[in-house]
């Protein structure tokens, strides 16, 4: 597939001032690129889960959103700390969130699944002490 | 109904400035933890809750929310209501509990989905 475009973010740990920033401007691109409607709506839910997931969880990472003509991409990749157990974290419910992520209201254990639901292929990979990668697919024609 | 007839509805006073109150409320909904809403929340939901924080504009604004109502006369800070209006989300601010405020969404019909 030719790619079309591609812009990548870093996120920061922790930051939850800046929290959203990417998905707001990934939001806003494919608005440009002309893509709308509930797909649209999709990538902005997953991407915005992910870039939660990075502020909250990880040691610092990237998102990356690569267009291409039948699709959409959303790479995060982070530096770290891993996950242990990722059918624990898959589930519904299970988070290991701390009490600053909580106290703003997240930590529901929701993220994975609900970027799971909402992209039509999703991918997952994470090393202890390595890293995590996810990549999430979004068909722009149905 | 759109989000002017519902601020009338709950006696709330629009927060943001310059942010069209003309779009319609498909839904409603109460939660105030973002990772459930953002599993949950719909295009033209009314969402009910207590946080104030910047990540709730973002929340709604993603999900591609009507509106954002507060609760018991809660308010924003000016640096989260900023966001609002950049983003176009209509915060407003009612005297009622959320438990009010949804009785009477219900009461005029308005559902859980959209």
């Amino acid at each position: 597939m030719e790619e079309l475009f591609r812009i990548s973010y870093p996120v920061a740990a922790a930051d939850y001032t800046n929290a959203g920033k990417a998905s707001t401007d990934i939001k806003r691109r494919l608005k440009q690129l002309g893509v709308g409607g509930d797909v649209l709506r999709r990538v902005a839910v997953a991407s915005y889960e992910v870039e939660l997931n990075l502020v909250i969880h990880s040691m610092g990472g990237e998102l990356t959103l690569s267009v291409y003509p039948e699709a959409a991409q959303l790479v995060s990749a982070d530096v770290g700390p891993g996950i242990p157990d990722l059918d624990m974290a898959m589930r519904e419910g299970y988070s290991t969130a701390n009490d600053e992520a909580r106290s703003l209201g997240f930590g529901a254990g929701m993220g994975l699944p609900n970027m799971k639901r909402n992209a039509d292929e999703f991918t997952i990979t994470s090393e202890p002490g390595v890293g995590t990668t996810i990549s999430m697919l979004f068909r722009l024609q149905q | 109904m759109k989000v002017s007839d519902l601020a009338e509805l709950i006696g709330a006073k629009k927060l943001t400035e310059g942010v069209s109150e003309d779009r319609e409320i498909l839904c409603g909904y109460v939660c105030d933890l973002l990772s459930w809403v953002m599993a949950h929340g719909e295009e033209g939901m009314a969402w009910v809750t207590v946080q104030t924080h910047l990540n709730v504009v973002a929340v709604a604004a993603l999900a591609e929310m009507a509106c954002v109502i507060l609760p018991e006369g809660i308010t924003m800070e000016q640096e989260v209501l900023d966001k609002a209006n950049a983003e176009e989300m209509c915060v407003l601010s009612s005297p009622l509990t959320a438990y009010e405020i949804c009785g009477r969404l219900a009461a005029q019909g308005i559902p859980a989905h959209g």
